[in-house]
């Protein structure tokens, strides 16, 4: 990510220092994770102790400060699909996709999340691929739904 | 579209909208398909209904008499694609793109009824045609969902077609903010969020405060796993939350809001935006609103995922940019809140209830409810329910008559466990209390709590420790980690319940959680440490003997824990058809052609896939607990002999 587009993010929001989370959100929702040059350019141009935008970074789930594969794979491990049987199904996935939630494998393909609530508790249990829900899944439905993603 | 200066311009321009014909409802001289685009309905395929309709009325030249459009949620998610078809209000369920031309030609053009499409019930097979006829909608009070399927969220044209801004103009033009403030008090308006503080009592302390400049925030930072109400309002219905904050903000004497919403909620944000844009053109925002001198301006706050900032001085101190950690509160963040002001904050469903106040009358809104809380309350039941959704129902209905008139009962023929209500603060509610009436004190009573709505049914197949182990892990990830018998006393119950879960508690082991327990309550500076022991006081205070049989006899009685548990293949069932063989990805199953299978215990990772594929003809693989695994019959007695082979 180049300065040109950070910069453009923080004029947006008016170079003001309460606006920094709103700015790196931004800054993730373009570039899926935060590099180190990202945050310091914030920092910079905010005139926030990078020390604090550490905090922040670490605190807020929304953040990532390691790359994004590809894919995005979101497992809805909240209470409706939990008792539905999420956990079996969280179970599989992380056999078949070979990594943990909060992980991304090798080829930077897939990256494994657990999510609270996607607001779909009818469909339970919710698997997210790119945006894409499938609902009612079995830990046996999964590897057809993964083989389509290149 | 020109800024609107006037009550009676509002209501002019209303009558406008009116006659123009492209809203909703009753009033509208066209007829209209409301199709459900909430994200429930939108992962079952509500999108390419929408789509498909569009293209059939083009087709058929009905393009300029008959409205399609996606509206808020209406709550039915089981069925979804919901759709009602105004004016009639004929109710469809599941419905799919290729069911559109149907409806079309028979219900638009024909004005017949499409049978299969009809709600039946399970009971006496009997249908409804009407979305009032469906038990589903029947037994509720729907003051403010219901008005959700009537609109688009993303047209100011839709809300002023049913109203919209009228509470506003009323309490601009025709009230002075002390009568709006003795309004909301008369009504005892308790927050919606969790807490149930009364709204009227937080707004005056706040008008009272001698700082001039004030803020009000609505709190649409939904975390609770399993909940959805707020996003239904936020998605389906935003003008509705902002119309409420403004009169907040009139009768505190606030000129600035904030809304802080969840980044997860993307729809959520996107139509809260266009509505403040909306809102903003026609002069119901931004420097003397309708011509009132009332000036107030609202910004859109993401989250950026913390459940901690659901409580009110996290969130406040998110808001100034920081990370979301609570602050003590001996003065009140209605005193002392947002950048040290007076600052209101109240949840999407406190707002949403304003306009209607102000709108009906206290007199209207205090005949729900109980003594102590009145009005309705959205819950969004889910689990093991057959009519998952979101119901509003009147305080002070019981909760047998929810999970059962409402929700429809357990689905599959199983037995009801529990209930779990005010998600991970709350507790688990067993069967012998099922005729309590909803009210906040009453549930609080039960040792469970209102919430902001979550409404969790159990069956017996779940375990009640893993239930609360299950929410423990939650708030783990979730404590911000500034005070220690939060941080330190979770991570220890934990610690506790895992060994449980996987038959490695012993005897005491109850006491010292109860002692950790007590010490979170006590110490905790916010409401997330002080109610993170309640799923687990309610599950041992019901469910006792639950954790006693995991301990004592290594059984989890729900058949759930896995490291509990083991599949067998009953000989006596099993038909060789080979399916489990196939599927298990842990290539378990020993067997073949016509060899009864055997479930090798030591490669099995108890995914639980040869159950849910073995055909339910034969019911051969089973779960045990708390016995010993059957010794695998003999090798030279696997064969089977088929009759038809016999001859």
């Amino acid at each position: 990510m180049d300065n040109d587009r950070i910069d453009r993010i923080i004029d947006k929001h008016q170079c003001e220092a309460s606006s920094l989370i709103q700015v790196l959100l931004e800054i993730q929702s373009e570039n899926h994770w935060l590099p180190k040059e990202a945050l310091e350019r914030v920092s910079e141009k905010l005139q926030v102790p990078l020390s604090r935008i550490q905090h922040i970074v670490t605190f807020y789930k929304a953040f990532g400060l390691v790359p994004k594969g590809r894919h995005e794979v979101h497992i809805c491990v909240g209470t409706a699909c939990h008792v539905r049987g999420a956990t079996r199904l969280l179970d599989h996935v992380q056999d078949l996709l070979g990594i943990k939630p909060g992980e991304t494998d090798l080829d930077l393909k897939f990256s494994l999340e657990t999510v609270n609530c996607v607001g779909c508790c009818a469909l339970g249990p919710v698997m997210d691929v790119d945006g894409k829900i499938y609902g009612n899944m079995a830990p046996s439905k999964t590897t057809d739904v993964i083989k389509n993603y290149e | 579209m020109p800024r609107i200066n006037s009550p009676e311009e509002l209501e002019k321009v209303r009558q406008e909208i009116l006659q123009k014909g492209t809203t909703c409802g009753k009033a509208s001289p066209r007829s209209c398909i409301s199709i459900c685009a909430g994200a429930g309905c939108l992962a079952s395929g509500a999108g390419e209904v929408i789509a498909a309709f569009k293209a059939e009325l083009e087709k058929q030249g009905l393009k300029n008499e008959v409205n399609a459009k996606g509206t808020g949620c209406p709550g039915f998610c089981e069925r979804g694609p919901v759709l009602v078809i105004y004016p009639e209000e004929i109710c469809y369920l599941q419905v799919k793109p290729e069911d559109v031309p149907e409806i079309v030609s028979q219900t638009i053009k024909g004005k017949k009824v499409v049978d299969r499409l009809l709600y039946v019930d399970p009971a006496t097979g009997e249908k409804a045609i009407h979305e009032s006829d469906i038990p589903f909608y029947k037994h509720q009070e729907r003051s403010i969902l219901g008005s959700n399927i009537m609109i688009d969220p993303k047209s100011i044209e839709d809300y002023l077609a049913i109203d919209g801004y009228s509470a506003l103009s009323k309490a601009l033009f025709r009230m002075t903010p002390e009568q709006v403030l003795e309004e909301i008090k008369k009504s005892n308006l308790r927050g919606r969020g969790g807490g149930g503080f009364p709204a009227g009592r937080k707004w005056e302390g706040s008008r009272n405060a001698p700082d001039p400049v004030k803020y009000v925030i609505v709190n649409a930072d939904e975390g609770d796993p399993g909940a959805f109400m707020d996003r239904a309002l936020l998605e389906g219905n935003p003008h509705s939350i902002l119309e409420g904050l403004m009169i907040g903000a009139y009768a505190i004497g606030a000129r600035e809001g904030y809304v802080y919403v969840r980044q997860e909620y993307p729809l959520a944000v996107e139509n809260l935006n266009i509505a403040l844009k909306q809102a903003e053109a026609y002069g119901f925002l931004g420097k003397n609103i309708l011509g009132s001198g009332f000036d107030f301006t609202v910004k859109v706050h993401q989250g950026a995922g913390a459940f901690v900032c659901g409580e009110s001085t996290a969130l406040m101190t998110a808001l100034e940019g920081r990370a979301g950690e609570p602050r003590p509160k001996y003065v009140r963040s209605n005193i002392v809140g947002l950048w040290g002001k007076p600052t209101v904050l109240n949840n999407v469903e406190t707002w949403a209830n304003v306009p209607l106040i102000i709108n009906k009358g206290a007199d209207w809104f205090t005949q729900f409810g109980t003594e102590g809380s009145k009005g309705t309350k959205i819950f969004s039941l889910v689990g093991k329910i057959t009519n998952t959704g979101l119901v509003e129902v009147p305080m002070g209905i019981t909760l047998k008559d929810i999970i059962y008139k409402i929700g429809g009962g357990i689905p599959g023929g199983k037995r009801f466990k529990a209930v779990q209500t005010g998600g991970p603060s709350g507790g688990c509610i067993p069967e012998k209390l099922l005729d309590l009436e909803v009210g906040y004190d009453e549930l609080t009573r039960a040792g469970s709590m209102m919430g902001s709505g979550g409404m969790i049914v159990m069956d017996e197949d779940t375990c009640m420790v893993d239930v609360a182990r299950y929410f423990l892990n939650f708030l783990i990830d979730e404590s911000c980690g500034k005070c220690t018998p939060c941080r330190e006393g979770m991570r220890q119950m934990l610690k506790i319940l895992n060994n449980i879960t996987e038959g490695k508690g012993s005897e005491g082991d109850i006491g010292l959680l109860e002692e950790l327990c007590e010490t979170a309550v006590d110490a905790s500076l916010c409401a997330l440490g002080k109610s993170a022991p309640n799923p687990l006081l309610s599950t041992l205070r019901y469910f006792r003997e639950e954790y006693e049989a995991h301990i004592r006899e290594k059984r989890c009685p729900a058949l759930s824990c896995k490291e509990l548990i083991a599949y067998h293949i009953d000989p006596d069932k099993c038909r060789a058809c080979m399916i489990c063989l196939k599927q298990c990805p842990a290539e378990a199953v020993i067997g073949g052609k016509d060899r009864i299978h055997v479930i090798d215990q030591q490669k099995c990772t108890k995914c639980g896939t040869c159950l849910e594929v073995c055909p339910s003809r034969f019911g051969a693989v089973r779960k045990i607990s708390g016995e010993p695994v059957p010794a695998p019959i003999p090798e030279d007695a696997r064969t089977i002999v088929r009759k038809s082979k016999e001859k």
